[in-house]
């Protein structure tokens, strides 16, 4: 019998990582309203303490794989562990966090299953007793409702933010189950990770961070932004693309894979608002944002906004700084 | 070494999107089209292992006729020859579908290395290159960096979260899946376009049977839903708006 939902945790460097609570309250909401029961699953060797550490949430089960073969992460370590998992417990969904690691391997194990994973999902509800996923398309543009469309286990991962770790519910009394996995060959070999040497500017400790994107069009163009920046005492930032074409150097890229920011003011000049962005400023207190495309994902989280052509507003804006600070 | 890429075509990102009638999908039929990103830094990675390993590098994109556009912008920079696999716009395949559908149409092809983007822009599944591995039996790295080909096997950096890396080893032949910047890419060159006009495009029309049934289906597309009250200010008046800003900044958010 297919029943239950099964939420898989990620931990790294001997912790769990954060955003794991994030995929339990995912599981917690949806069997809730499904009236299903959710289990937890942790893959390691030796890491028995952290599936330990689970059972904190109110879960059925935390059902903790353990072989020497998962001391260290790989897809096909992980995806073998899973697919016997899986198999072993026949849920009918299974919740993962949208994280770099799961994109690494989820759609190898769904693959195992015949099919794909609903993949950085936003939401889910029922809609007419059935399960509805949201995802964001586009860019962040266009939202897409998704209907699983085959027989369990459905595979779903959730973005990051999607859910609240803080309203995982807490609870007693699962167990850990100790489950034996076999891990077939392993062919890719990891080395230890490691971060590039520390950049030179730290963006983290910047009050006001002035952000350009593919809006600016040429690097020549930059100037205008630098000059904004000095004029208002901050620090001059980019989107992805910027640092990929090499218009400035990849310590002054903001979002999930460049720095995590929260200064007082950050200005976002020509840049759309991808998600992988937004997970690098939204913290900042107060986000302005130029964009010529009015529905441009960048103003959901803007306090203040102006529909309009770069070219002409950071001049303008330049001007009116100078003039208010004298 | 036989290099195949997988490119894929999307909407312009400039392009203002417009939700068809019967919420399906987006309205095409004023769009203007390009390579998806990080599969253009995916050829460009494959042209520069085959200048430094030697090898062909194939092309392959599935798609409606107006895909071609892709491919002779990829025979123009530098690839050898393409696979287009033509395939009804209107499928919209899962991408465990388009994993399937590629995989029957490069299975004679054994190449030594496959990469993919990431992910694609439109969709943004970020799975079709990791399933295809997966059909295809071969070790796999997503978003990868930089790659070393000089010996046995590959050693390949991923990018990990937050400013992280890991290097990788792997057995040849493997999937890898691109993330943007990789390189810079290069342009096509005059001489390029007119070789392009003589290399060879195969066509491959695949076979729609059970894999093609999507496992995930979309039941509508609409906008998001605004969260946060923005204030928006100038009401298009670039000048105006800028005094507003500056204005607001000073006594309301009291940053200046
Ligand atoms: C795994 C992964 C990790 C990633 N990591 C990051 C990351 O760390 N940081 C990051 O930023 N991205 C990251 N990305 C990329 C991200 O998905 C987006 O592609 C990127 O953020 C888009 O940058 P952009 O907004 O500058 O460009 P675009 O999306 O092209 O947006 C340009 C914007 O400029 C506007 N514009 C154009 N001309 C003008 C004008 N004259 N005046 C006003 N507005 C104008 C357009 O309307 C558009 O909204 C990552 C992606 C993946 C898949
Ligand atoms: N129709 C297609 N034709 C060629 N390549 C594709 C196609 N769809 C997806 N891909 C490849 O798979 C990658 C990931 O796509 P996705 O899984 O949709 O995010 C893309 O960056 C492309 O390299």
């Amino acid at each position: 019998m297919k029943h239950g939902i099964l939420v898989f945790i990620e931990h790294r460097a001997g912790a769990i990582n954060k955003i794991s609570y994030e995929a339990i309250a995912a599981a917690q909401d949806i069997g809730a309203k499904l009236n299903q029961p959710v289990s937890a699953v942790l893959l390691g060797a030796n890491f028995q303490d952290l599936a330990q550490q689970v059972t904190a949430y109110k879960l059925d089960g935390v059902m903790y794989a353990d072989n020497e073969k998962l001391a260290e992460y790989t897809p096909d370590g992980y995806a073998d562990a899973m697919e016997n998992v899986v198999r072993a417990r026949d849920p009918f969904l299974v919740i993962f966090p949208h994280t770099y690691l799961v994109r690494d391997f989820a759609p190898k194990l769904s693959a195992r299953f015949g099919k794909g994973v609903i993949s950085d999902c936003i939401r889910a509800g029922l809609e007419n007793g059935e399960l509805v996923f949201s995802r964001r398309i586009f860019l962040g543009k266009i939202d897409a409702d998704v209907v699983p469309n085959s027989d369990a286990p459905v595979f779903a991962t959730f973005q990051s933010g999607a859910y609240r770790g803080e309203t995982a519910e807490k609870g007693e009394g699962a167990a850990v189950e100790t489950m034996a996995v076999e891990v077939g060959e392993i062919r890719m070999k990891p080395e230890p990770a490691f971060q590039e040497v520390k950049s030179a500017v730290d963006l983290t400790k910047a009050e006001i961070i002035v952000a350009v994107g593919r809006g600016i069009k040429g690097q020549e163009n930059l100037q205008l932004v630098e000059k904004l920046a000095q004029i208002l005492g901050g620090e001059v930032a980019a989107s992805r693309p910027i640092c990929d074409a090499g218009w400035l150097p990849i310590d002054r890229q903001i979002g999930s894979s460049g720095q995590t920011v929260a200064p007082k003011l950050y200005i976002a000049l020509g840049i759309s608002g991808a998600i992988q962005h937004l997970v690098g400023m939204k913290n900042a207190s107060t986000i302005v944002a130029v964009n010529k495309d009015p529905e441009a994902p960048i103003f959901d989280i803007a306090d203040y906004g102006i529909v309009g052509d770069i070219f002409e507003v950071i001049p303008a804006l330049t001007e009116e700084v100078k003039k208010l600070k004298g | 070494m036989k290099i195949i890429v997988l490119m894929k075509q999307v909407a312009n990102k400039d392009a203002i999107l417009r939700i068809n009638k019967d919420q399906t999908w987006i309205e095409e039929s004023d769009l203007s089209y390009e390579v998806n990103e990080s599969d253009g830094y995916a050829l460009e990675e494959s042209l520069r292992l085959k200048e430094k390993h030697g090898g062909e590098v194939v092309v392959c994109t599935m798609g409606a006729a107006r895909v071609k556009a892709v491919i002779k912008d990829a025979l123009a920079r530098g690839a050898d020859r393409a696979i287009h696999i033509v395939a009804d716009d209107s499928l919209r395949p899962s991408p465990f579908a388009a994993a399937s559908i590629i995989a029957g149409a490069i299975k004679d092809e054994h190449p030594d290395l496959i990469m993919s983007g990431l992910q694609s822009d439109d969709n943004s599944y970020a799975q079709t290159g990791v399933i295809l591995a997966e059909l295809l039996g071969l070790p796999h790295a997503t978003i990868v960096i930089e790659v070393d080909a000089s010996g046995e096997g590959l050693r390949v950096k991923r990018e990990l979260e937050s400013g992280w890396y890991q290097w990788y080893t792997m057995p040849k032949p493997a999937l890898l899946t691109i993330q943007s910047g990789i390189s810079q890419i290069r342009y096509a060159t005059l001489k390029g376009i007119m070789a392009a006009k003589k290399k060879e495009i195969r066509e491959v029309t695949p076979q729609m049977d059970a894999n093609t049934a999507s496992h995930q289906k979309v039941t509508k597309i609409y906008f998001p839903q605004k969260q946060k009250q923005t204030q928006f200010l100038g009401n298009g008046d670039a000048k105006a708006g800028a005094a507003m800003l500056a204005d607001k900044l000073r006594t309301e958010a009291r940053i200046i």
